[in-house]
């Protein structure tokens, strides 16, 4: 009834409305007790739990690299060092359009290709929006001050300092160095990912690779307080990283460079060892190649020209060649027929220019066709008679000559501190069969006589059997790595070998064979031309094996064939005669005559190495 | 005729706040607020002076704002109420074929000379209109007259949910709500609107809501879902205030605000930067000068001696309330985030121009009653 009337009841509406106020004023003040309580339970209940949060938000755990220690010769020249080098690096939140960017970024530099884009954008793919991605590396002052005066119009791009790994001696001690490169997913799976947290770099192959454990050293961490994009505001505590230990080889690089210089643009192999240690003096293989763009990564094009160049720059031929050892064994073949008792000095024979085997037609041929006459172990050594060798390796048969050859290091690792040593092949019955389905042929064991037929060896195992020979029978691994030094604590570690003694080679045969390789050296030896007026004593051996592998269909380049069919020229050496302190390999491939082509080079090398050693 | 109440409106008359129309305690009560206000946007803003300058220039407009609305008498406003509402629900129309888009939704006219949310306008038009209509009406308000009202209300909520600004049609709802509610309402009227609210939510939740929108509800339920992307806001809030305890971080020591893990810092999430830097201790502070703020406020509204006059202004300081509370709410995950800015604090001038206005229309019914006893 009340709600038909018009008439305004005020002391009635003023009631009702207060009563609601009132209702409304206790609800809201219920309320503000909610959020009180609210508030109050975050912070006061629940502050322990968001003080923690909040720290986790703002403290990270940062990596701290260490610093890789650095490789040097044995006179502290440095051969790896890490050097600040300028990268061009794009951090990608700061940037609107990338394409425009890149786009820009290429008419001002125009080493940005097309293939370091594509290589840029995947690296972005994998990086956080805040963290700068690297898109050169090495940038020179030129290039810098391009981007310094265009710093305005490129917004995210920034130019930041990077330690990263050089190689000042870049293509004369790579098949020594190896390089470093980027870790990749298979490297990642077997490293220490702890102790890699920091680290983009890691040995791929070589020396780098070997002693990666003791360079890369120890990471360190500090703990940073970072705004929400990651970025380091003030550091709270730290842990310093342990740098990697300092290798320093045997190596001496004056020698290195001149035994580089020696091959010029040939392609070969050039070995020096302190006979007395096994430590290697100098190491090439060429061609070489620069190792400095593997390390902030080769373009596709210049990797590619590297793998298919005819001259294999990428190969490592004193670890991986594989090369018949031809005449340069006859010394090691000759001490070994002297120690079974089939020949003495003094037994001769006749040589008139090839051998035959019993029953068979097939002549073995002398490289001199009319033949040597009268020879004896002096004479077929020093004149590399072929006739001498063939009777001699058949009376000694394969199997006595694979197990005494095998016991000079050759077919086998010479324990060389480089993982990708081959161990070529020093041929048996046994293996043959196993390998061949067939048995071994007398003939065969003919040409194993004179280092040809399935008998291969790397330059290593040559230079290291020389090695023994020099030593009077003791063979030691080969090494390159001679100590690792602790930068902090001055801690050296040595790196010195045992040697592995061959067998008990009576002292008259050591001397004879010594003195034949010596012979060789001196007129009328077969390298006494490349030793004539030599200021030092010295004794040799060479080779010259004749190539049959190359396929005769390559009819377009008649001329490179050609070349490449030639005999490859090798040369084992040691000198002094009487206290060696070096021993050589040279390998010329298809250079023609080992005493020709490869001895003058021996010559040279243990030349510059004696005089070196004078300067002391 | 010398009652106490004589008294004290004879000593009122003669003083000058009364006769600029202004209340003061309300002024004391605002003017603390924004000073603390100003106080936590400067570590907000990471020390930037201009900010707090700019802020300072609109709070200035603002007062400016609120003064010349205390002036308007009651009746005046009451006269304008159809108006303005009237022409809010065009430029609310108008927004839907011509409006700018900003951060995915269609709010704003452009008028040329500035950008205009035709919403800050219907914030105040709505209870303006509801109490005009009530005005004469007798009370409790008729089914017939509820109707319409209901209509009143609902024609620009769902205008603004369109836009789509969930939190300001949420919030003109509950001003339009609380003139119902004060006009005396039924409860049985008010618990079948409650239970009519669960088919409307189905709906709303299906038809009306926007996906973002949606989400918004989902990571309120559960932030968890999406730490790093729309439930960061909430994690982030929540770790600031919780990291504060009860004396906080201290004044610009606040990690979570001052390294940026802590988004939309001086805007809508400036709570979170007082209760990270001030802590509870702080909290406690700013929740007694809203008090004192929305006491005044509720003070005035019972006073008021005339129905518009007491529609309006109870709608005005409640519709404070539910702007602090939803904020406050927000940041401390009791409530999905719908982007409401915490009212005197929060750094932007329309809304505090919308606020600093109803203040003076709260005033304005306080200084123009007629002081002779009745």
């Amino acid at each position: 009834m009340a709600r038909r009337q018009t008439i305004k009841n005020h002391i009635q509406e003023t009631n009702l409305y207060r009563s609601r106020l009132f209702i409304v004023s206790i609800l809201v003040i219920f309320m503000m007790g909610v959020l009180l309580t609210r508030v109050a339970y975050l912070q006061v209940f629940k502050n322990t739990d968001y003080q923690t949060q909040s720290n986790q938000n703002r403290i990270k755990l940062e990596p701290l690299p260490p610093n890789r220690g650095r490789i040097y010769d044995r006179n502290g020249v440095i051969l790896a060092e890490n050097r600040l080098v300028f990268s061009l690096e794009i951090i990608p939140e700061k940037v609107q359009d990338m394409d425009a960017l890149l786009a820009k970024l290429q008419t001002l530099l125009p080493q940005v290709s097309a293939d370091i884009i594509e290589r840029f954008t995947q690296r972005l793919r994998a990086s956080r929006r805040f963290e700068s991605v690297p898109l050169l590396t090495g940038l020179n002052e030129s290039e810098q001050a391009v981007l310094a005066v265009n710093q305005h119009a490129l917004p995210g791009v920034v130019t930041r300092a990077r330690i990263q790994r050089y190689y000042p001696f870049s293509e004369t001690m790579v098949h020594m160095l190896g390089y470093v490169g980027r870790i990749n997913d298979r490297e990642l799976a077997t490293i220490d990912q702890d102790n890699y947290r920091a680290t983009r770099h890691i040995g791929k192959v070589g020396l780098e690779k070997y002693y990666e454990d003791e360079l890369h050293g120890t990471i360190g961490y500090q703990e940073v307080e970072t705004d929400v994009r990651g970025r380091v505001i003030r550091v709270l505590d730290r842990k310093n990283p342990v740098p990697g230990m300092d290798l320093h080889l045997h190596m001496d690089s004056r020698l290195q460079l001149e035994a580089r210089r020696l091959l010029d643009d040939m392609r070969g192999v050039a070995i020096a060892v302190d006979p007395r240690n096994g430590g290697i003096l100098a190491l090439v293989s060429t061609p070489g190649y620069d190792p400095n763009p593997f390390v902030s990564g080769i373009s596709t094009t210049g990797y590619q020209a590297l793998l298919n160049s005819p001259d294999r720059p990428l190969f490592n031929r004193a670890l991986r060649g594989q090369y018949s050892p031809g005449s340069t064994i006859k010394p090691m073949l000759g001490l070994l027929a002297l120690e079974e008792g089939l020949v003495t000095a003094k037994t001769r024979m006749w040589d008139k220019g090839y051998f035959q085997l019993e029953n068979d037609e097939h002549r073995y041929r002398d490289w001199k066709p009319e033949g040597h006459g009268w020879v004896n172990m002096l004479v077929a050594i020093r004149d590399s008679c072929d006739t001498y060798f063939y009777d001699l390796a058949v009376k000694l048969g394969i199997d006595r000559i694979a197990q005494g050859m095998k016991a000079f290091g050759f077919g086998q690792s010479t324990l060389l501190d480089m993982g990708e040593e081959v161990p070529a092949l020093m041929p048996d019955r046994g293996w043959k069969q196993a390998s061949r389905g067939v048995r071994w042929f007398p003939g065969e064991t003919v040409i194993v006589g004179i280092g040809q037929g399935y008998w291969t060896s790397t330059p290593l195992q040559l230079v290291r059997a020389t090695a023994a020979i020099a030593n009077n029978g003791l063979l030691y691994p080969l090494s390159l790595g001679a100590k690792l030094a602790n930068d902090s604590d001055n801690q050296l570690l040595r790196l010195d070998k045992q040697p592995d003694n061959i067998f008990p080679f009576k002292a008259q045969n050591m001397a004879l064979i010594q003195n034949t390789m010596k012979a060789v050296n001196e007129f009328p030896g077969s390298a006494f031309e490349a030793f004539k007026d030599a200021r030092f004593t010295s004794a040799g051996k060479s080779g010259t094996v004749q190539l049959k592998s190359i396929a005769q269909d390559e009819e377009y380049d008649e001329e490179l064939i050609d070349e490449r069919l030639r005999d490859n020229a090798l040369f084992v050496a040691y000198a002094p005669f009487e206290e060696p302190t070096i021993a050589v390999v040279v390998i010329l491939e298809n250079q023609g005559g080992g005493s020709k082509q490869a001895a003058p080079v021996a010559r040279q090398i243990i030349e510059y190495h004696l005089e070196l050693e004078d300067q002391l | 005729m010398n009652s106490p109440q004589q008294t004290y409106t004879h000593m009122a008359r003669h003083s000058l706040l009364w006769r600029l129309h202004l209340d003061g305690p309300l002024i004391v009560g605002l003017l603390c607020l924004l000073g603390f206000g100003l106080i936590v946007l400067y570590s907000a803003g990471s020390e930037s002076l201009t900010l707090v300058e700019r802020q300072t220039v609109r709070l200035g407009l603002a007062f400016l704002v609120m003064i010349f609305m205390a002036q308007i008498p009651p009746r005046i406003l009451a006269a304008w109420a159809l108006p303005l509402y009237a022409i809010g629900i065009l430029m609310l129309v108008a927004v839907m074929f011509f409006g700018v888009t900003g951060k995915g939704a269609q709010r704003w006219l452009d008028l040329g000379f500035f950008r205009f949310q035709p919403s800050e306008i219907m914030k105040l038009a709505l209870p303006m209109v509801l109490a005009w209509y009530l005005k004469d009406r007798t009370l409790p308000p008729r089914k017939r007259d509820l109707v319409i009202m209901t209509l009143m209300i609902l024609v620009p909520v769902l205008l603004i949910a369109r836009q789509p600004d969930l939190g300001t049609s949420v919030l003109i709802a509950a001003s339009g709500m609380f003139v119902l509610l004060l006009a005396g309402l039924s409860w049985k009227f008010i618990s079948w609107l409650a239970v009519l609210s669960v088919p409307f939510a189905y709906v709303a939740w299906n038809f009306l809501l926007r996906e973002y929108q949606q989400d918004r509800v989902r990571i309120f339920l559960n932030p968890e879902l999406d730490p790093l992307g729309k439930g960061y806001h909430i994690i982030q809030s929540k770790i600031a205030i919780g990291s504060g305890g009860f004396y906080g971080k201290g004044w610009l020591e606040g990690t979570q605000s001052q390294l940026e893990f802590l988004p939309e810092r001086h805007t809508d999430f400036i709570f979170s930067v007082l209760g990270e830097e001030l802590g509870l201790l702080g909290v406690l502070v700013l929740l007694l000068l809203y008090g004192f703020v929305i006491g005044r406020g509720l003070f005035i509204g019972w006073q008021a001696q005339d129905t518009f006059g007491r529609l309006l202004a109870g709608a005005i300081i409640l519709t404070f309330f539910v702007y602090l509370f939803v904020n406050i709410g927000m940041v401390t995950g009791l409530l999905p985030v719908v982007g409401l800015p915490l009212p005197m604090l929060s750094y932007g001038g329309t809304a505090m121009v919308t606020m600093m206005a109803g203040m003076g229309m709260l005033m304005s019914i306080h200084t123009h009653r007629r002081l002779h006893a009745t």
